[in-house]
């Protein structure tokens, strides 16, 4: 990684030898979460077909958003012939929390860098590549980005459109098996630092916790769960933020020990 | 047709939502409470998809349970991301020839 506090031209060319390897790296991290995904896009795929999306539809849809609750909510407006307006208006709010994720990760590209690699970095924010990416410690290398897109979009596409065709041949075990990995993965990547960092198991713990009983309570319960997912990542983030105010330094300390 | 005009319209969309703040924060913020926000964002977000959807996700919600704590005492020990997916895959298979 360079030392240099603002993107250099050509940084991240991926001739250099260090974008390379992080290229590679974001493959072999893309791997599981592409496998992750062939199982779920598939299962979305069913939904597509009973919407009335053909393969060939489903896959460029997938392609384009890559977003799980997001597509499902769009294939649930398509199969109900609704107005243009209402598709709009679900896809933003099914998605509402990349535009979190998105600023969160702004903060992480090196000062300077082109246009072009923001823009690609931002069209696969999901919940598992912005996860992986924010992950890394320092700068992020749009590379290791590309590195996995190269690999779990494909594969989401792939399952969405497998899941239009072949329907539901895929033995139920497996389907249940697989679709916890996704949540694994996200284990992988929240427990690590809430070892080390108290103020991060509060928040995980507490993440938890108001997920579930907002789940279960009446009223909270009938909103749907991309939006309950927005309001309890503001409120836990903001009380965390108020509570435990983190300057960089702590952060740069904590990923010193952390690389 | 129709469908195409649906799919444009969820792409443009949902490109909109994560293209806007990549392309509008240039620069660092110096704010130290949107700092520390933007810091926790992450984990209070995964944490909130991550529990209770992994009990939802299976067949037997015992066997998602099993494949959370399992998943977590995994990755406190310091598995990485594959071995953990795998683990609470593999859990889930397993238990549910039981379950």
């Amino acid at each position: 990684m360079s030392q240099a506090n603002t993107y250099i031209r050509g940084e991240y060319s991926l001739r250099r030898a260090e974008n390379k390897k992080a290229f590679r790296e974001g493959m072999h991290d893309g791997i599981p979460i592409g496998l992750g995904y062939l199982a779920v896009a598939f299962s979305l795929g069913i939904a597509a077909k009973h919407a009335g999306v053909t393969p060939f539809q489903g896959f460029v849809a997938s392609f384009l958003c890559n977003a799980s609750a997001g597509e499902y909510a769009g294939f649930t407006v398509i199969a109900a012939q609704a107005a243009f307006v209402e598709m709009a208006i679900m896809t933003l709010i099914a998605n509402a929390r990349y535009l979190l994720m998105s600023c969160a990760m702004s903060q992480r590209v090196k000062p300077g860098t082109p246009l072009v690699h923001r823009l690609i970095m931002a069209y696969d924010i999901t919940d598992e590549l912005f996860a992986i990416a924010i992950a890394r410690p320092g700068y992020l290398n749009p590379n290791y980005s590309y590195g996995a897109i190269v690999i779990a979009t494909p594969c989401w596409a792939m399952g969405t459109a497998l899941g239009c065709l072949a329907g539901n041949l895929m033995p139920d075990r497996l389907v249940s098996a697989f679709s916890v990995a996704l949540y694994g993965m996200f284990l992988a990547i929240i427990i690590p630092p809430a070892r080390k960092s108290k103020v991060v198991a509060v928040v995980v713990v507490c993440g938890f916790l108001f997920s579930y009983l907002s789940s279960v309570l009446p009223v909270v319960s009938t909103i749907s769960s991309g939006t309950r997912t927005i309001i309890l990542t503001v409120l836990i983030a903001g009380a965390a933020a108020l509570l435990f105010p983190k300057t960089s330094e702590d952060e740069e300390r904590t990923e010193d020990v952390a690389a | 047709m129709k469908n195409w005009i649906y799919i444009a319209i969820m792409a443009l969309v949902s490109f909109a939502i994560r293209a806007t703040p990549m392309t509008l924060f240039q620069k660092p913020i110096k704010n130290k409470f949107i700092q520390s926000f933007l810091y926790y964002v992450p984990y209070a977000t995964l944490a909130v998809m991550t529990f209770p959807a992994i009990v939802e996700a299976t067949n037997s919600p015992l066997a998602g349970a099993v494949a959370l704590a399992v998943g977590i005492v995994a990755a406190f020990l310091g598995a990485g991301l594959f071995p953990v997916a795998c683990i609470c895959c593999a859990v889930v298979f397993i238990l549910e020839f039981f379950v």
